[in-house]
């Protein structure tokens, strides 16, 4: 198989905009599951969870499946196996 | 069960390419208290503990597996594109004429992971305590390897996975509190 | 709160040490072993900015600047 392409900048910008919504969440999971009744956490939890949703509808339909196991759609032909892996961008 | 994610948590970059660095980082891969460790403790040890605290080792086990895959992307990154010449000046060589370039889950003076590093007593309190100074082992040799590198870059990954072992810490100093409070007490702030 | 975020101290230096004595050693005693439980409504980062701090909340970033713990920078 041929090198493929080198991913545009527009990749890194959408994954690094990703990964910070997606951090903020892990830290707001991390903190609830010991302040279970912190009701403004909570809130912010589901915003960001919704915000992370869009963001990363937007990102597969450019660059292709976030996830394997039917949490992303796949366009033909199958692009999960497609690179670059997280460890080789 | 779980799903994978083709993301980093945070991204990697890794300025110079430094073998050497690689060796000395293997050792929160495959070590005492690397990532490894800590997932499979965290894991395991959710099988036997008070529901309060359960959620919370499924995530930080969880979690530590995505900063397993960061260290190995820094091993990766820092290995893929040198010389066997250029591995055995960084000191790699033994692990080259085993593994090649492949990772492996040893730590940095080459003694193989072991089920030992790590421990589930059943007791929720011992358990959890050896969580939180897992965690502190784990910043500390964060503190060691950025002290050795001189990679600007792989100092900014090493010191969120640092900041990462600090509010891991936290998480379950507060674990601790809930497990000796009065059953469905709500700590009061 | 005030804590300090790095403790030091000073060991016993002999005539017959062979390395440089580094006077002054330090150790750092970073935020989690001062907060407590985790009060509710704690000031944050912005989102863009808690990725690069590691963590959501300011009370819980530890700087570590690795010149601090070396023995480099002693009286």
């Amino acid at each position: 198989m041929s090198s493929p392409k080198q991913m545009p900048p527009e990749y890194y910008q959408q994954l690094e905009e990703i990964q910070m919504v997606d951090f903020a969440i892990v830290e707001l999971n991390l903190y609830l599951d010991t302040h279970p009744d912190d009701y403004e956490a909570i809130k912010q939890f589901n915003s960001l969870t919704y915000e992370s949703r869009k963001l990363k509808k937007n990102f597969e339909k450019q660059f292709g499946p976030l996830m394997h196991f039917g949490r992303s759609y796949s366009q033909y032909p199958w692009q999960w196996d497609d690179q670059p892996w997280p460890w080789q961008v | 069960m779980w799903y994978y994610e083709k993301k980093l948590q945070y991204p990697v970059k890794v300025r110079q390419c430094n073998p050497r660095l690689a060796k000395y980082l293997i050792e929160q891969y495959g070590g005492a208290d690397g990532e490894l460790s800590a997932a499979l403790r965290y894991l395991n040890q959710r099988y036997t503990i008070p529901g309060k605290v359960i959620g919370l080792l499924n995530d930080i086990g969880t979690e530590e597996f995505a900063h397993l895959e960061m260290i190995a992307t820094m091993i990766y990154k820092l290995t893929k594109d040198a010389t066997p010449e250029q591995l055995e000046e960084a000191g790699i060589a033994p692990h080259y004429v085993n593994h090649e370039k492949s990772l492996f889950y040893h730590n940095s003076a080459g003694n193989p992971w072991t089920a030992a590093y790590i421990q589930s007593k059943g007791d929720p309190i011992a358990d959890i305590y050896e969580d939180i100074a897992a965690e502190e082992k784990a910043r500390a040799t964060y503190q060691w390897i950025i002290n050795l590198s001189d990679d600007p870059d792989l100092n900014d990954s090493l010191r969120f996975l640092r900041e990462r072992e600090i509010v891991h810490s936290q998480r379950f100093r507060e674990a601790a509190q809930l497990l000796i409070e009065e059953r469905d007490k709500k700590i009061i702030f | 709160m005030s804590n300090t975020y790095t403790k030091y101290y000073y060991p016993y230096i002999s005539p017959f040490d062979p390395c440089k004595p580094i006077i002054r050693k330090s150790y750092p005693t970073p935020p989690q072993m001062y907060l407590g439980f985790q009060p509710p409504n704690l000031p944050q980062f912005e989102i863009k900015e808690a990725l690069y701090r590691g963590t959501l909340w300011p009370a819980l970033y530890s700087k570590y600047d690795k010149k601090d713990y070396r023995g480099e920078y002693d009286e």
